[in-house]
């Protein structure tokens, strides 16, 4: 019983985003059509690596949202009329900035976030290494030479 | 024994820290910086709510320091937000200009006539086109032009009042004395 509450409540607080950006109700739009199959397939490209502004974390194919739908039959509209990628991926940026593309570009603002993972990772085996080492070099040191107090320790031992 | 424990801890530390830095910012997060701040406004010629005959030009944000709204009928939260524009408008003095977008123009006009208009003038973007052009991604959000019909700031979601206080006036007023801009989220 209380399960069921639980997932109710859950279901009411996942519409919660849908009714703050609920659109005006019309009705439904026609489907966008491409006669040209290389169209198509750079539109579905291009779409996927798109952030639907709205809900941030999906992109413009996944994603319901009014704004999402706006957004790719402008990105259909403009591939058909000829325009390239490169062309609409600007055209996104110009207006919503980085943050539209699932990939962020390489610059000077980004380099910690793809530099970051290689630091780390080459502060990761530089520790490594040198814990491989010491190790080794301790081991060395404990098998092969003998402290003074043990000297006399096994001396003693000898001479019993 | 001791030795071995500390670098975790300082780790355990930089990492405690990194998150509460991270909660405390989340609350901004959601706001997309806009990469048109310091740009000329996109430009636009849009018909008017109050008579669709008229139009709208974007040419008519250059002279002066003005916000331009953008809301719609159906937005639940430009309702709260609407109060705080009419207090700004008749009681400060600001001059807003609208952009209703993706509306119906009856709901619109009824929404203006029923809780006042504090606008210059509204444009009527039905279809949301100069929203895209604006990098509008959600309903409510007001930008800050300047005198020379730049964009200057731009909040998103509804301006509460303290917001207007904090942010909006003190942004409007150091453009209007030429001053560098102080529009930041405090």
């Amino acid at each position: 019983m209380k399960k069921s509450k639980v997932l109710i409540l859950l279901f009411v607080f996942c519409l919660l985003p849908v009714l703050v950006f609920a659109g005006p109700q019309k009705a439904p739009k026609p489907p966008i059509v491409f006669e040209n199959s290389q169209v198509e397939k750079d539109y579905l490209e291009l779409a996927k690596q798109l952030r639907c502004l709205v809900c941030q974390n999906q992109n413009l194919i996944d994603s319901n949202a009014d704004l999402a739908d706006d957004l790719r039959r402008e990105v259909a509209k403009m591939l058909k009329q000829g325009k390239s990628k490169k062309q609409v991926t600007d055209f996104m940026v110009n207006r919503y900035g980085d943050f539209v593309l699932y990939n962020p570009p390489l610059k000077s603002t980004t380099w910690l976030l793809w530099g970051g993972p290689f630091v780390l990772m080459f502060i990761g085996i530089f520790i490594l290494l040198k814990k491989v080492r010491s190790g080794r070099q301790d081991r060395h040191t404990d098998s092969s030479e003998l402290s003074d107090q043990e000297k006399q320790k096994l001396q003693d031992i000898l001479n019993k | 024994m001791k030795k071995q424990l500390i670098t975790p801890l300082i780790i355990f530390g930089l990492l405690v820290v990194l998150l509460v830095v991270g909660l405390i910012k989340a609350k901004y997060i959601r706001d997309v910086p806009s990469p048109l701040i310091g740009k000329s406004t996109p430009t636009f010629n849009l018909p008017t709510v109050e008579d669709t005959q008229k139009t709208f030009n974007s040419e008519e944000l250059k002279g002066q320091v003005s916000l331009v709204n953008v809301w719609a009928s159906w937005c639940v939260s430009c309702r709260a937000e609407h109060e705080v524009l009419n207090y700004a408008a008749k009681k400060k003095g600001i001059r807003i200009y609208s952009v209703n977008y993706k509306d119906d123009l009856n709901d619109a006009r009824q929404w203006l006539k029923s809780r006042g208009d504090p606008y210059v003038k509204s444009a009527f973007d039905s279809n949301g086109r100069l929203g895209i052009d604006w990098g509008v991604y959600g309903v409510p959000e007001t930008f800050v032009i300047d005198q020379q019909g730049k964009i200057r700031y731009k909040f998103t979601g509804p301006i509460y009042i303290n917001d207007l206080e904090n942010i909006i006036i003190p942004c409007i007023n150091s453009l209007k004395a030429g001053k560098e801009a102080q529009c930041e989220k405090k």
